[in-house]
């Protein structure tokens, strides 16, 4: 109901963009769904499409890559310093490690720090605009407060303070489990960190602009009639409510990921983020970065992991455009 | 008929009595309308500095919430340290530092000292103020900050109205896509490249180090060109909806000279956008020149701040974390401002 409802007031307010849609060859054909419409844009979306097309592709490198590769990401194989050749494609580091292996597992990292960031996100910011917005009054005051004061800091200065003060904390709490975990927690607790400190900033855009979607929402006329029908308030919210924010979480949830990866490379280049000998990209740059040397240079160590995020950012932001235009084409310029 | 009509109202209007009325009317009206003007400006005058006194809360929340975090954490300033002292010694420095307090008061003391402007000794650098140390780094960073934001305001502007003027040709393209590259290009991956080209293998601008102005060249274009890239992508949205508006019809039905149009009549609005960009872009250069100070190793404040986030320099951190708040919501008021010069229809309450 709620859909044919949002339809019904899409159509209203952009009559051009109905118009654009063409009418199909059918005469009593049914309208389209506003997500149905939102699929044929981005379908007709050449870059967004390509974009979707290219993450997947890297996906599925990134995860089925290594097993193909015979190297390992932490043993030496070779002198140091070796350019790309047949035998090692993106050449060898300064411990003669295969730089083609930790790209692709420094490709995991980094994509799963985006991913977690974007789940977090989407958890707590939804939930947490959600409930500010449609709650209201005092209680969306103080919410909205709190999102205020981490959103006066910078949020990268915020996580380095979060990380750099809760790893001792850590540290010092790891040391009294038993042995056989105590070690294998102590090497994912830098990454652990990385995600609760990304995680802890990811949300707050989002928490705003679903609190801004939810605080016009919710006064509609069919969240009044199931108010009148009797409905709880989480049944109002959650089959009438957010039904009509998911299209701007999407895309926002796709904008978030790169941004998340861009604060992973960030921290892990200053060395504040994954710690050797793990690697993700902004590691591995800041590993090429390190070598550079006026006499000999080695190009591939920073031009091979540098490519790879590059071309990962850019389509994520191709797609997120792509999805914002196809969600919300009242976004759409030109 | 109008000159009929017109006739006996200024025959009325010349009678002294009624001359008289209307001067009277007009100085009244004067008045009246200085004395908006004036409540108008006041009541802004109280917005900004409402503005303002929220700084004061805001420094409250931020600076305690970091001070239980960092108090939280084992493992104190000194455990870098290469020998270990003696516990004599451990709890003299303690004591010097008023480590050994209750952490409510070892905070009363800080905000005791933040009043008068003292952030506390270094726990890292020995024999030197917070302070101090914020003294000498901040006009490095705050110069390098600057010359970036004048190079995304003067580059970013006038490459954004070029692709709006190209709009749908071949320049808009190409310049679009080189802005979209730079959005997507992080400066930790811009400033190696950087060096690599144009300092170790074209060698025409130092590797490193802040000295002469040749240093500054590298480190502003890594940082600026980023923000150039958003500010004309920004500018490029918003000066093609400006060109489509009435008034620019208007003024091109009158015959005004195309440049004209666009920077007299155009830009002045299209702008806007821009300068509502500042506010975040000014946050995102203090954190971004992290970066570029670590690649060319420029003595300014982000080093200090990673090294202190290394280190558990307390007080240095909380220092660095205030001054970044304080210094954000100024610049974010400059900005809102600003915007308010630029564009009267906005009303702030």
């Amino acid at each position: 109901m709620s859909e044919g409802l949002a339809s019904a007031r899409r159509a209203q307010v952009e009559p051009s963009a109905r118009l654009g849609e063409e009418p199909g060859p059918g005469l009593n054909r049914l309208p389209l769904s506003p997500n149905q419409r939102a699929r044929r844009r981005f379908i007709r979306n050449k870059p967004a499409l390509g974009s979707a097309v290219f993450l997947g592709a890297l996906l599925l490198v990134v995860l089925v890559g290594p097993l193909l590769c015979p190297y390992q990401p932490e043993l030496s194989y070779a002198e140091q310093f070796q350019p790309p050749d047949a035998k090692h494609w993106f050449g060898t580091d300064v411990h003669g490690r295969d730089l083609l292996i930790r790209v692709l597992f420094g490709a995991r990292i980094s994509i799963l720090v985006g991913v977690v960031g974007a789940a977090v996100a989407l958890v707590i910011g939804v939930s947490w605009g959600a409930v500010a917005g449609y709650m209201g009054g005092r209680l969306d005051g103080l919410m909205m407060r709190m999102v205020d004061v981490l959103y006066s800091l910078p949020s990268i200065i915020f996580v380095m303070v979060l990380i750099a003060t809760l790893s001792p904390m850590a540290t010092s709490w790891l040391s009294r489990v038993p042995e056989p975990f105590g070690s294998k927690l102590a090497a994912v607790t830098p990454l652990l960190f990385l995600f609760a400190g990304l995680g802890a900033v990811s949300w707050l855009t989002m928490a705003r602009i679903v609190r801004g979607q939810v605080l016009t929402l919710r006064t509609r006329a069919f969240v009044e009639a199931s108010r009148s029908l009797g409905a709880s308030h989480a049944r109002i919210l959650w089959r009438h409510i957010l039904p009509n924010v998911w299209g701007i979480v999407i895309v926002y949830l796709t904008l978030s990921v790169p941004a998340v990866i861009l604060y992973e490379s960030f921290l892990s280049y200053l060395g504040l983020g994954i710690q050797p000998p793990t690697a993700s990209w902004g590691s591995l740059v800041a590993e090429g970065a390190g070598q550079l040397h006026p006499v000999r240079i080695y190009w591939w160590l920073i031009v091979f992991p540098a490519s790879w995020l590059v071309a990962t950012l850019l389509a994520l932001n191709f797609l997120g455009d792509g999805l914002r235009d196809a969600f919300d084409p009242r976004s759409a310029e030109n | 008929m109008s000159k009929l009509q017109g006739q006996p109202f200024r025959l009325t209007g010349l009678a002294s009595p009624n001359r008289l009325g209307f001067a009277r009317f007009k100085k009244a009206l004067n008045a009246y309308c200085a004395g908006k003007l004036l409540a108008a400006n006041s009541a802004l005058g109280m917005y900004f500095l409402k503005r303002l006194l929220f700084l004061i809360p805001l420094l409250l929340v931020i600076s305690f919430l970091a001070f239980l975090l960092m108090h939280a954490a084992p493992g104190g300033p000194f455990d870098r340290e290469r020998a270990p002292a003696s516990p004599e010694i451990e709890r003299a420095i303690q004591a010097k530092y008023h480590l050994d307090e209750p952490v409510l008061k070892q905070y009363g003391r800080y905000l005791g000292g933040l009043v008068q402007g003292d952030l506390g000794p270094s726990l890292k650098y020995r024999n030197h103020n917070v302070a101090d140390i914020i003294r000498q780094a901040l006009p490095v960073s705050f110069t390098l900050g600057s010359l970036a934001f004048g190079l995304a305001i003067g580059l970013g502007i006038p490459w954004g109205v070029w692709m709006a003027v190209r709009r749908g040709r071949w320049g808009d393209y190409v310049w679009g896509l080189l802005a979209l590259l730079f959005v997507c290009v992080p400066a930790l991956v811009l400033g190696p490249l950087f060096v690599l080209i144009f300092a170790v293998h074209w060698q025409l601008f130092p590797v490193a180090l802040w000295e002469s102005a040749r240093h500054a060249v590298l480190p502003t274009l890594t940082l600026g060109l980023f923000f150039a890239a958003r500010v004309a992508r920004l500018m490029r949205e918003s000066m093609t909806t400006t060109l489509q508006a009435e008034f620019i019809m208007a003024a091109r039905a009158k015959g005004v000279s195309e440049s004209a149009i666009l920077l007299k009549h155009a830009l002045r609005l299209a702008v806007l956008p821009v300068v509502s960009y500042s506010g975040p872009m000014l946050a995102d250069l203090l954190t971004g020149s992290f970066v570029v100070e670590n690649v060319f190793q420029i003595p300014g404040l982000g080093g200090f701040f990673i090294n202190s986030s290394f280190n558990k320099d307390l007080t240095m951190l909380m220092g660095l974390v205030l001054l970044y708040a304080a210094l954000l919501v100024v610049l974010n008021l400059l900005v809102d401002l600003l915007y308010q010069v630029l564009d009267r229809r906005v009303k702030y309450e």
